[in-house]
């Protein structure tokens, strides 16, 4: 073995009880990194598969982002110039053209498109007067852009078709109106218009806003209720590749200048929630870490303390700086390394503990307990910063000790 | 005649501070191989300074230090370092083991540094010493369970274990009963006789002094005197060696 690394070692040895405070300290912190990094990687991964696998990934609303350029702006382009009263033209809104731009997207490579028109409705049932977020859908389409099918609970896709004026609901609006399949339902659109529909079918995704606030029917139908005969207001598509959406979106935009939201675009809110969570966990790993420095500095500082005589010597024996900053360091690493295999067995039986625990929560998405990815990344990524701070928290106090002159201590001590 | 094995020409040590200390002021020294030499004085009087000089584990503030006709005085850590490990060997009044290995690690620690010799070399070579001091069921034993005569062996065997051209010893039995130190002092005088190796050592101890063939007094930091046995009474007030001056 070699000599530093032997000295090193035999300093640890005979402070066990430091050197395992310490090492606990570094446990500490890589074990929760882990656990928490494990939580939250679940978390996210499955909100976003979650996301991915329900609403379609792509959608083209009836809407632009800018609004349209006025006459004026063309005719003075360099100059400033104010408009009052601008009154936004009545029309039907709707995407224009949709035929065609349906027609367009299909013949892409890799892209099922879905026409449908939303809009709001009241649906009444006995007392109840629930509003909510009509879809109208061609069955036929929709499968293809959706997992709507197999998101059913109770009912099918086809009786849309098959019965009159069928509607399918979300779990939770169901109970809200307190409906069970084939009750029949007052839909009241804002037009005006009354229609009696049947609920064929009930829907539960698991993401919330969807479960509680959304019902599909017939497009046709949902053209008749809301007095826009022939109109669609979105256009839902589904990519092979569901990262790519936004790359794809933007390229749908700059061609048809309609609004077309990403499922990232979509979910901006939340994503963003996700990198305040990771900072969050980061922050709080570092603060274990750093105070695991602590320890590893006091422990470090101790026996440099213990042993500035045999540093003295070992210096007057031909050690340089160099080695002697070596041995201390390595103390630190060893204690950084220990700590870390440590702090895995800590992180694995957290993540273990967690996985047991079973309750109900309603966020965002609905959970039986926590859900937990953890990956060899995660522990690479704690013990890499345990190791680093260990090595930091033994070099201040190495490099003291290497700089220390033998003189002054052999004097001192005679 | 071949360069003497440590030579000072002009040395003086000065520590700096608001009030500088004089520790050593000008000496002209030069010792050759084989000799054994002491060094006493007063407490105070810079014995230990100049000792630690010739160790090479100070630096001169003026004049120059050779070690076998090479200037030291230029040379940085890392080259100074090296030749305190290769050439030479410290006996000091506390025994500076290293208290968590044996005594037998404890010898083989300057050893394993310079890392000339097998590990099999090494241990064989520390028994070896271990054995000509009589340390030989000492050999697993840490310096706490040892007597303190035992210990400052095992440090004089440590001193000894790259075979040094010079062993410098400060007050090394300060810590000792009389007879433990007669019996280091037995041990350097062996050396000089059989090893042909050069012992410096600072003493306050006159019995001690009286036992080797060179003794210089120091006087706040100036040579006093240097005196062979055969010379003859001391000559005060002349420089030590006179011919050696350039």
């Amino acid at each position: 073995m070699p000599l530093a690394l032997d000295i090193a070692l035999t300093h640890l040895l005979t402070r066990k009880r430091q050197t395992a405070v310490s090492m606990l300290g570094v446990a500490m912190g890589v074990g929760f990194a882990i656990a928490m990094a494990g939580l939250m990687d679940g978390f996210q991964s499955y909100f976003v598969s979650k996301v991915i696998d329900v609403t379609p990934h792509i959608i083209m609303k009836d809407e632009f982002r800018s609004p349209p350029v006025q006459p004026a702006a063309l005719r003075y382009s360099h100059g400033a110039f104010a408009l009052r009263g601008v009154r936004p033209r009545d029309e039907i809104r709707g995407i224009r053209r949709a035929q065609s731009i349906v027609a367009s997207l299909s013949r892409r490579e890799g892209l099922a498109v879905a026409p449908s028109l939303e809009g709001q409705v009241f649906l009444r049932y006995g007392s109840k007067d629930v509003g909510a977020s009509l879809i109208g859908i061609d069955p036929v389409r929709q499968r293809t852009v959706s997992n709507l099918e197999r998101d059913l609970i109770a009912g099918s896709l086809d009786a849309l078709k098959t019965s009159a004026n069928g509607l399918i609901v979300g779990i939770d609006l169901a109970r809200k109106l307190g409906v069970k399949m084939r009750d029949t339902v007052t839909a009241v659109s804002p037009a005006g218009v009354i229609l009696k529909m049947k609920i064929v079918g009930i829907f539960r995704t698991g993401l919330i806003n969807l479960d509680g606030s959304s019902a599909y029917a017939l497009l046709k139908k949902v053209q008749v209720l809301q007095k826009r005969t022939n109109v669609i207001n979105q256009i839902n598509m589904r990519l092979k590749d569901a990262d790519g959406a936004r790359r794809v979106a933007a390229a749908i935009e700059r061609r048809f200048r309609y609004r077309t939201e990403s499922w990232q675009e979509a979910n901006e809110g939340v994503l963003g929630v996700f990198v305040i969570q990771h900072a969050i966990m980061y922050a709080t790993t570092g603060a274990i870490l750093v105070v695991a420095c602590f320890g590893i500095f006091n422990v470090i500082s101790t026996i440099i303390f213990e042993k500035t005589r045999d540093i003295a010597i070992l210096k007057s024996m031909g050690f340089e700086e160099a080695d002697i900053r070596m041995i201390f360091l390595i103390e630190g690493i060893a204690v950084g390394i220990l700590g870390s295999l440590l702090g895995w067995a800590l992180g694995y039986a957290l993540l273990q503990l967690l996985a047991s625990v079973k309750f109900d929560v309603e966020g965002i998405v609905k959970l039986q307990g926590f859900v937990l990815n953890s990956t060899w990344v995660h522990y690479a990524v704690g013990t890499v910063a345990a190791m680093a701070s260990a090595a930091f928290a033994a070099y201040l106090p190495a490099r003291k000790a290497a700089r220390l002159r033998p003189v002054d201590i052999i004097r001192g001590a005679a | 005649m071949s360069a003497p094995v440590l030579e000072a020409r002009g040395v003086t040590r000065v520590l700096p501070g608001p009030i500088p200390v004089t520790l050593v002021r000008d000496v002209n020294l030069a010792i050759e191989q084989g000799e054994f030499v002491s060094i006493v004085g007063p407490s105070g009087s810079g014995k230990s300074s100049l000792l630690y000089l010739f160790g090479l584990l100070d630096v001169p503030s003026e004049g120059q230090l050779f070690l076998q006709g090479r200037e030291t005085s230029t040379l940085d850590d890392h080259e100074l370092a090296h030749l305190r490990l290769e050439k030479l060997g410290f006996v000091f009044q506390f025994h500076f083991l290293l208290p968590e290995f044996d005594a037998l690690t404890n010898i083989m620690v300057p050893m394993r540094r310079l890392g000339k010799m097998s590990h099999r070399a090494m241990r064989d070579h520390a028994r070896g010493l271990l054995a000509d001091f009589d340390l030989e069921e000492a050999a697993d034993k840490r310096p706490g369970q040892l007597s303190g005569g035992m210990r400052q062996r095992v440090a004089v065997a440590r001193a000894l274990a790259n075979d040094p051209l010079v062993i410098l010893a400060d007050e090394p039995t300060g810590n000792l009963d009389q007879k433990s130190g007669r019996n280091v002092f037995a041990i350097f005088e062996k050396l000089v006789d059989t090893m042909g190796t050069t012992v410096i050592s600072v003493t306050h101890d006159e019995h001690l002094a009286a036992l080797t063939q060179r003794r210089i007094t120091i006087v706040d930091g100036v040579i006093d005197t240097d005196r062979k046995v055969n010379d003859g009474p001391a000559r005060p007030g002349e420089p030590a060696r006179p011919g050696l001056e350039i």
